[in-house]
């Protein structure tokens, strides 16, 4: 008998060993993957029940976790909601999260990696645990100029330090107010984000860095000149024939300069006056006798295509398709056809002209911060990419200073402060409002802000408007701001 | 202390010494482990009150006083009825049944349930009824041989209380199965009584027969495979289980009671046979059951495919699985910490998945501590099995003891998707008065099997040193060089 109870013996302590096992793969291993199940509701309490960490600008809190008595512990709170939701984004009780809400989920609700330590002593000394605060690289005098001058226009405004990559602004309008979706009423979040989601302004995207993107326009020829330059077979003083209209080849489709007739009256047009009185036609020549991939190449030196940029918001990437006709190569090189952008990627094409050719990573977080004040990231400004060299850079500054002081983009002039800049007016399907845009830094000679700015929806005026008639006038102002400050 | 001579002293270079021994009372050590296990329980308690509600409220701790007294009270009555008695089982009981009262308070808390409302209370009360109702086992039932006597009023016993739940009137269907019996306001198990019963019954009966089902039949493929004739009991207990699948829909009982009489078999007989045909059987079984059966299908669809949306979302799907899971999951390694998780989310959190509940808020390290209480438990009454006097006793208490684990095995196997989950409740810590009862019952048998064992004195090996005698007549002892 005792032969068998020892085989029993076995079996029973396999038996055993089986739920030892099971217990372990389910609390150690599989727990990341049971834990962001969607169908988890202890991960959105827990989210909601930890002290969320606050999102600061300058030191002031503009979303911050205020105590309930209800099941989740914890209300979200916004300071200041509309004018900070491109940054904060919203967090919601069953809706999903966005923006930076999103994006450092895990830092704010105390779940990062590096914080497992300080959770653990939390649990054992009986505390409440607690999540890390981030401190973002927003300026707030910058954010609200930008905010006010963006007035009632459909569209966006980003401005960067082209040194650090640090965003100063960043606003998207129409907008939404996160308080209203930070409610502890399920049915009433679901009924607000639905309210939301079928408004004709699209309020939760942030046209920023996302959404269906627009047409660069005019602002595309800085990408088409950088590559020129780079190429070294062009200056800016070199020439191309100057007609008065174009039919592209093997087409019908005839191209016109923006202000109709010639570049400048001479016979041939250089590079220089092209970009000055932004001229298509001298372009739509350069860009074929460039090519897609020298175009492209360039393109993506300045971060097209890249669908791994985070700040730490993810970023749409911006394209530049590939042709399949001449005619469609030279509207591409103006910025028609089907490139798209985000006024994100439009800022740091001119940071990185306006940085001497560098082009630093974009990020809007400066520093994340555990409750016990011990930093847990720092940003360090990163070198993204250098798309041009710096004697390019000289060049390219030249150019669009010209471009301010005497060309197309006067009206973004500041007494005193020499502004690159360039316009851009995008035309979209026949008889659609136009969309206008305006990129540039200043000062030239040591950059302090770059800026993007876009007006979509032909700022409510048609196709009757243009890049430097609404644009420009914001991107000035946003400037200044950072100038006088 | 006698010393026997072990052989001609020319032989060996020693004496073995053997001296008779008389197990040493533990019942001090028992007390200590009470004391400890009394104390563990009530900071349970104290910690869930703290962690749901921020403060220790007085109506329960002083039912669990009430408890505690009564703990002891049987403590003394152990040391005159069973002074000789494992220092293990009793302790261990006391420590697995009141942390699944302060758990099951915790859901109570969550649930908002006061009063007799609250399963927690009932709880404590049924553990008094059960505490009694061992005691009263342990004192009426001096010698466990008298059991052997009753091994067929047993086995009567055991197919009336399978039978209760099926009689219109009394009996009550709760989430799909028909396994209760419901007179008045009392619900009551009595399945888990018959497992008892047929404990008894099983161990009486192989006593008797196992001669006959071991020594004779034929050989085939190596194995000795039995008369046909004598396969009559296994397919008794076969065709039970399958009526406990088909009338009751209660999967998880029938592979308890099949797997109990299929171990107790092969203990008895020795026979790998009996197990293969035993397990052929059930496996046929439970295959025409799922194939014919649609809860059957179902428990393994959920099994298979958990996390599958549409299984997820069908009604009697793997909703309560799943969301089991993810309590495990959130209790992590060192879990939420009691009263601070959330188990109530999972459907059944104070009784089928009182497990996953203490999972979420003790953690992993939490279900490894009461892993190892069940499996010292089990060991305890294994130690029965090999050290008994008598073959009924040591088959006795193979079977109640196997009959613990199996059942921890089959809850949380099926919890934690080791097999695939069927409606039992986890020994001492799910919410259940059936439960609770016939477990504590078991542990009043162990007991009483276990004094029966330790009170007989028996030969061990003196392991005191010897004194080495060197003999000249040892060739050893003479240095090989010296004759030169």
């Amino acid at each position: 008998m005792n032969k068998e109870l020892r085989r029993v013996s076995i079996v029973v302590l396999i038996m055993f060993l089986a739920l030892f096992g099971s217990t372990t793969i389910i609390q150690v291993f599989q727990q990341d993957n049971l834990k962001s199940d969607g169908r988890n509701v202890r991960t959105l309490y827990a989210s909601f029940s930890a002290e969320r960490g606050s999102i600061l600008v300058a030191g002031q809190p503009i979303a911050t976790s205020i105590a309930t008595n209800d099941k989740y512990k914890y209300q979200r709170q916004y300071a200041n909601g509309q004018l900070y939701s491109a940054v904060t984004g919203y967090f919601t009780l069953n809706q999903g999260n966005t923006g930076l809400e999103n994006a450092l989920n895990n830092y704010l609700s105390g779940t990062a990696n590096e914080q497992f330590l300080a959770q653990l002593n939390a649990i054992l000394t009986g505390q409440n645990p607690k999540g890390a605060s981030v401190e973002t690289t927003i300026d707030p005098v910058v954010q609200q100029a930008a905010w006010d001058a963006l007035g009632n226009y459909q569209g966006a405004v980003v401005a960067l330090n082209p040194k650090t990559g640090a965003i100063l602004a960043m606003v998207s309008k129409p907008t939404f107010d996160p308080n209203t979706l930070a409610v502890h009423n399920s049915a009433q979040v679901i009924s607000t984000y639905k309210q939301l989601l079928v408004d004709s302004g699209d309020p939760l995207i942030n046209r920023a860095i996302a959404g269906s993107l627009n047409p660069p326009g005019s602002t595309f020829k800085l990408v088409v000149a950088s590559a020129a330059f780079e190429s070294g077979q062009y200056t800016p003083d070199s020439t191309f024939p100057n007609p008065g209209s174009l039919t592209l080849p093997q087409s019908s489709t005839v191209i016109t300069n923006a202000e109709g007739g010639s570049c400048g009256g001479a016979d041939t047009a250089s590079i220089a006056t092209a970009l000055r009185l932004s001229c298509n036609i001298p372009f739509a020549q350069l860009g074929l006798a460039l090519g897609y991939n020298t175009i492209s190449g360039q393109a993506k030196k300045y971060g097209f295509d890249d669908d791994n940029l985070r700040i730490p918001m993810k970023v749409t990437p911006s394209v530049y398709p590939q042709t399949d006709s001449d005619a469609q190569q030279m509207i591409s090189s103006f910025g028609q056809g089907n490139d798209r952008v985000t006024p994100l990627q439009m800022a740091m094409v001119s940071a990185a002209i306006g940085n001497g050719g560098k082009l630093m990573t974009p990020n809007v977080v400066d520093n994340i911060t555990a409750p016990d004040l011990s930093v847990l990231q720092k940003l360090t400004p990163t070198l993204y990419n250098t798309p041009i060299s710096s004697a390019t850079a000289t060049t390219m500054t030249q150019l669009m200073v010209n471009n301010v002081a005497n060309g197309a983009a006067s009206n973004a002039r500041i007494n005193g402060v020499d502004v690159a800049g360039k316009t851009g007016t995008a035309q979209n399907a026949p008889g659609a409002p136009y969309t206008l845009w305006f990129t540039g830094f200043a000062p030239a000679a040591d950059p302090q802000v770059a800026v993007a700015v876009v007006v979509e929806n032909g700022g409510g005026r048609g196709q009757s408007a243009f890049g430097n008639l609404l644009a420009a006038p914001i991107a000035k102002k946003v400037i200044e701001a950072v100038l006088n400050r | 202390m006698a010393v026997i001579d072990a052989g001609p002293r020319s032989t060996f270079t020693g004496t073995i010494r053997v001296r008779l021994r008389t197990p040493a009372r533990r019942r001090n050590l028992e007390l200590f482990l009470l004391l400890g296990a009394l104390v563990l329980a009530g900071g349970a308690m104290v910690l869930v009150e703290l962690g749901a509600l921020g403060r220790v409220g007085g109506t329960l701790l002083v039912l669990e006083g009430g408890l505690a007294v009564l703990v002891l009270l049987g403590h003394v009555a152990e040391r005159v009825v069973a002074p000789d008695a494992d220092p293990f089982v009793f302790p261990i009981a006391v420590l697995l049944n009141g942390v699944g009262i302060a758990e099951i308070s915790r859901i109570d808390i969550a649930k908002g349930l006061g009063g007799w409302e609250a399963a927690g209370v009932r709880q404590i009360v049924w553990t008094g009824i059960a505490l009694i109702v061992a005691f009263a086992a342990l004192v009426l039932i001096r010698n466990h041989r008298v059991l052997q006597r009753y091994r067929y009023i047993a086995m009567f016993s055991a197919i009336v209380l399978l039978l209760l739940p099926v009689l219109p009137g009394i009996g009550r269907t709760i989430s799909g199965a028909r396994v209760w019996i419901a007179i008045g306001p009392f619900s009551f198990q009595p399945g888990e009584l018959a497992k008892i019963a047929l404990a008894i019954f099983f161990a009486g009966y192989l006593v008797t027969a196992r001669d006959s089902l071991s020594m004779v039949g034929r050989t085939f493929l190596g194995m000795r495979f039995p008369r046909v004739r004598d396969l009559g009991p296994i397919l008794v207990i076969w065709v039970l289980a399958m009526a406990v699948i088909v009338f009751q829909h209660d999967l998880g009982t029938a592979l308890l009671y099949f797997g109990l009489f299929l171990v107790m078999l092969y203990v008895a007989t020795g026979r790998l046979s009996w197990v293969i045909i035993g397990l052929l059987l059930f496996g046929c079984g439970a295959y025409i059951a799922g194939r014919s059966l649609n809860y059957v299908a179902g428990r393994f669809g959920s099994w298979l495919d958990a996390f599958n949306p549409a299984v997820y979302e069908k009604s009697g799907g793997s909703y309560q699985l799943v969301q089991g899971l993810f309590g495990l999951a959130n209790g992590g390694l060192v879990g939420t910490g009691l009263g601070q998780g959330r188990p109530d989310i999972v459907p059944l959190a104070e009784s089928d998945y009182i497990v996953a509940s203490l999972g979420e808020e003790l953690g992993l390290v939490g279900l490894f501590a009461l892993l190892a209480l069940y499996l010292l438990f089990v060991s305890r009454g294994f130690r029965i099995g090999f050290t008994g006097q008598d073959d009924f006793g040591r088959l006795l208490g193979v079977g109640l003891s196997f009959v613990v684990a199996l059942q921890v095995f089959i809850v949380i196997g099926g919890v934690t998707r080791v097999i695939p989950l069927t409606g039992l409740t986890t020994p001492f810590l799910a919410a259940g008065g059936s439960s609770l009862v016939a477990n504590w019952i078991i542990v009043a048998l162990l007991l009483r099997l276990s004094d029966s064992v330790r009170n007989q004195p028996h030969w061990v090996v003196d392991t005191a040193p010897i004194p080495v005698m060197a003999s000249s007549s040892d060739p050893s002892a003479a240095p090989a060089g010296g004759a030169s």
